[in-house]
Parts: C-alpha cells; structure tokens; sequence
C-alpha cells in the first residue's frame, strides 16, 4: 500500500437516502439512484446495507452492491436483483418510487475493491455483475479500460444488465442457455477460452456470482494462470 | 425510528428470541461467503499449530485431532450479513483442549486464527477460551463440506461468523491484538452480534 492510496472508507451511521430514479435493468433487476445527505465516497466494488422497517419497529435489512462509479458525488446506483420470496427486494421491486426515502448505510467492505490503478480481469455470472460494473466505469471514466478485462455470464440475452453500455472492446459476453442471433460463440457454460488469453500481466481477478459460479470461475482463472492468491470472490445465494 | 413506507412485517409470528437484532433466519439453507478461491485440502498432509506465546508449540495432524476428545455445539450461528441459522449441531475438539497442551504463557492476550488460504481472524483469548470457542469438522453428524470451510474451520458461535475461520490452520498466541483480514477491511474488531459490532465505530 503507498501513501497515496486512499484508506477503506469507514461505514458511517444509518443515513436517510432519497429514491431519485428507478428504472428496469432486466425484467428482474431495477436499478434505484439515491441521494445520500452526506457525500460518502465509495470505492469500486463496496457495498451499501438498505434497511426498512416497519411501524412496529420490525427491520429488514440487506446489503446491495454499488453499481456507480466513484464520482465525487452524494449520488450512488445499486441494483436489485428480485429474487423469489425476497423480503427486502420484493419491496423494493413492488413499492419504492421515485420520492421515497430509505435507510442506508456504507460503503461497507475493503477486499473487493479496485482502485483503478492496477491490471484486472472481472468475471461475473448474472447480477454478480453489480460490483464489477462500478471498476468498469471507474476504468473507463479514467480513460484506463485498457487495464481491465470484463467477462460476463448469463443465461439468455434478456438476462444481461447494463446491456447497452457493457459492450466494449474490455468485455465479453458468454450466453450458458440462449444467445442472440447471430451471436458467433455456441450457448454454453464457461470455459477457459472464453477467459483473456494470455492473462494480463500481475491482474488481480475479481469473482462475484452465486457460489457454484464463482467456484466454477475461480478455477479458471487458475486454470488460465492466475495464482490463487490473486483471485478475490465476491458469492452470494446458499449451496444446493 | 424512521419507517419505511408502505413495509410491514410479513409474519405475524412472534420473533426468535434466538435471533439478535438485525437479523433473520435463513432456515435450512446455510449461505457460503468467502473472499477467496475455495482451497482443497489433502489430510495426510493437514496439520493445525497452535504457536507464539505457548510453553509448548504443538502440531496435530488429523489422526492426531480426531483423537483428541470430542466436543459438539448445539446452537446457532450468526453472519454480519444478517442471516442467522438456528439449531445447528457442530462437533469436533474444543480449542481448550488444545490450549491445554500448549499452555498460553502469563502474557498471552490474544490470538490470530490463520487459514490455508492465508485468511486471519483476531480474537481476545477469552472469546476462545471456557467453552467458547472449537476446530470442528462435522456439520450435523456428517463431514463438513469444503464450502463451509472443511475438513477443518475454526468455530466461535458467539460472534459473527466471520471470526470462524474456514479451512483454519492454526492459533497464533500473542500477547497484543493484531487485527486480522475483515477487522482490517472495515468491520469491527470483536462482532457480537447481540450488541450488533457490524462495522468499525459500532
């Protein structure tokens, strides 16, 4: 670590958030944009926990990758992915509207971060491409894509978050069950040849998907070449 | 307290006195976190240390463990992420057995549970002493799985579950505290979650 390099933000107090903007990523993510009332820089790849509760007092609380780019603003996106029986993000999903306001507090973590000054190759499966999508933005807000590498899995086209803004010469897209016409690579899982080859020079990799994904993915990475030791995982979702 | 519009509890059960504030039970299924690649361990080769501020530095290897007399944990088991899992049977060796062999010196304070994988977690010693704290390698009666930190993980069930180290390796005795990888990445440095010790500053 060198001086110039910022420390892990600490998580501050529960704050109130501002919902400013929802809008769909996929027919089962949203996307909301809040505003914080304390500027809170993030890093690329932390996390906020939203809280709700309810007039008896009950809380419900969840943590939420950001989505956004460290930008100097009191603004940062997440994505929700709504998952069946979800508690906390069936309300999100179903009843917050722009206007309304939620409990938050972070940025929250320090290992699954890229601080936009070292080479990185993100692989994600499905909304585990959340965290990752912040370091892209960050890279290419820097004008340094050129360090990182970007490998995406999901199951049919629909399923792909930020689908218009992800494209790029740093990312590739892998389709497990369905891709879209004239997509030239077969659908199937992902293997080694879908991964940068050769592996950047001293990358770090960056897992996040469900646990068997991110298994599945770190052995590649190490398979590929990258050491065990370079590889952070971000999982979610219990084991089968 | 700042309610969120339109949310109410979903239940009208009454809450799991079990449960510490903030958190809900995750029922059968059992979440896996972890930073790193999932190691595979070889047990001929597997060994747990307990060294630094000891009288007597000990390895044990995993005949050596399965030896040891066996301890179990009937209770439940708490992650800083909010889920909890009630009623849940560990079994294994109690780390005062351990310690017991090695003795901690007068001075000894604190340990520093390493894993294979190179993870730490600090402890004060009373958090693993007097029943507190066991190396366990069965989850219900059968092996523990690799993903839930087999053969071996660390166990400290009265504290966030962070502090229980998967595929763990050994105890460092010290006689100061050193914090190890999620202390020094943001969270807080004990984590009772009856006293909801998320984050730094909690």
């Amino acid at each position: 670590m060198t001086d110039s390099t910022p420390a892990v933000p600490i998580p501050g107090r529960w704050q109130t958030a501002v919902v400013v903007e929802v809008h769909p990523e996929t027919p089962s993510a949203k996307t909301f944009r809040l505003r914080l009332p304390d500027r809170s820089p993030h890093l690329a790849g932390q996390h906020y926990v939203v809280r709700l509760t309810a007039p008896d007092g009950y809380t419900a609380a969840r943590s939420y990758s950001v989505a956004s780019a460290p930008d100097g603003s009191a603004e940062i996106e997440i994505t929700v992915e709504r998952l069946p029986d979800g508690e906390v993000s069936s309300f999100l999903h179903d009843e917050v509207v722009v206007g309304d306001t939620i409990e938050v507090r972070g940025p929250i973590g320090g290992w699954f971060v890229w601080r936009g000054d070292s080479p990185a190759v993100l692989v994600a499966g499905g909304s585990g491409v959340v965290p990752l999508m912040a370091m892209l933005r960050l890279a290419r807000r820097a004008g340094r894509a050129d360090l990182l590498r970007l490998v995406v899995s999901v199951r049919r086209p629909v399923d792909l978050y930020y689908s218009q803004e992800l494209v790029g010469p740093e990312t590739t897209i892998v389709y497990s069950r369905e891709s879209p016409p004239a997509f030239l690579r077969p659908p199937g899982h992902m293997v080694e040849q879908d991964l940068p080859s050769p592996m950047p020079v001293g990358a770090t990799g960056y897992v996040c998907g469900s646990s068997g994904f991110a298994d599945v993915a770190a052995s590649l990475l190490i398979g590929a070449g990258l050491s065990a030791s370079m590889i952070r995982v971000e999982r979610f979702g219990p084991t089968r | 307290m700042n309610v969120t519009r339109g949310f109410r509890r979903r239940s009208r059960q009454a809450r799991d006195s079990r449960l510490p504030p903030g958190q809900y039970d995750v029922g059968d299924s059992w979440p896996v976190l972890t930073a790193e690649a999932t190691p595979r361990l070889d047990l001929t080769s597997w060994r747990f240390t307990v060294e630094g501020l000891v009288d007597r530095p000990t390895s044990w290897t995993w005949d050596e463990m399965q030896a040891l007399p066996a301890s179990t944990y009937d209770g439940d088991i708490h992650c800083v992420t909010t889920w909890s899992k009630l009623g849940v049977t560990f079994s294994g060796v109690s780390v005062d057995t351990l310690l017991a062999v090695a003795r901690p010196l007068s001075s000894a304070s604190h340990v520093v549970a390493t894993s294979a994988t190179g993870y730490t977690t600090n402890l004060p010693l009373s958090d693993v002493t007097k029943g507190h704290a066991w190396v366990v390698w069965e989850y219900g009666g059968r092996p523990l799985p690799v993903e839930h930190g087999g053969p071996a993980r660390l166990l400290v069930p009265h504290l966030y579950f962070w502090k229980s180290a998967k595929w763990v390796s050994g105890l460092r005795v010290l006689d100061h505290d050193e914090p190890g990888f999620w202390e020094a990445n943001g969270y807080h440095n004990r984590g009772d979650p009856w006293l909801e010790e998320r984050y730094q500053g909690d």
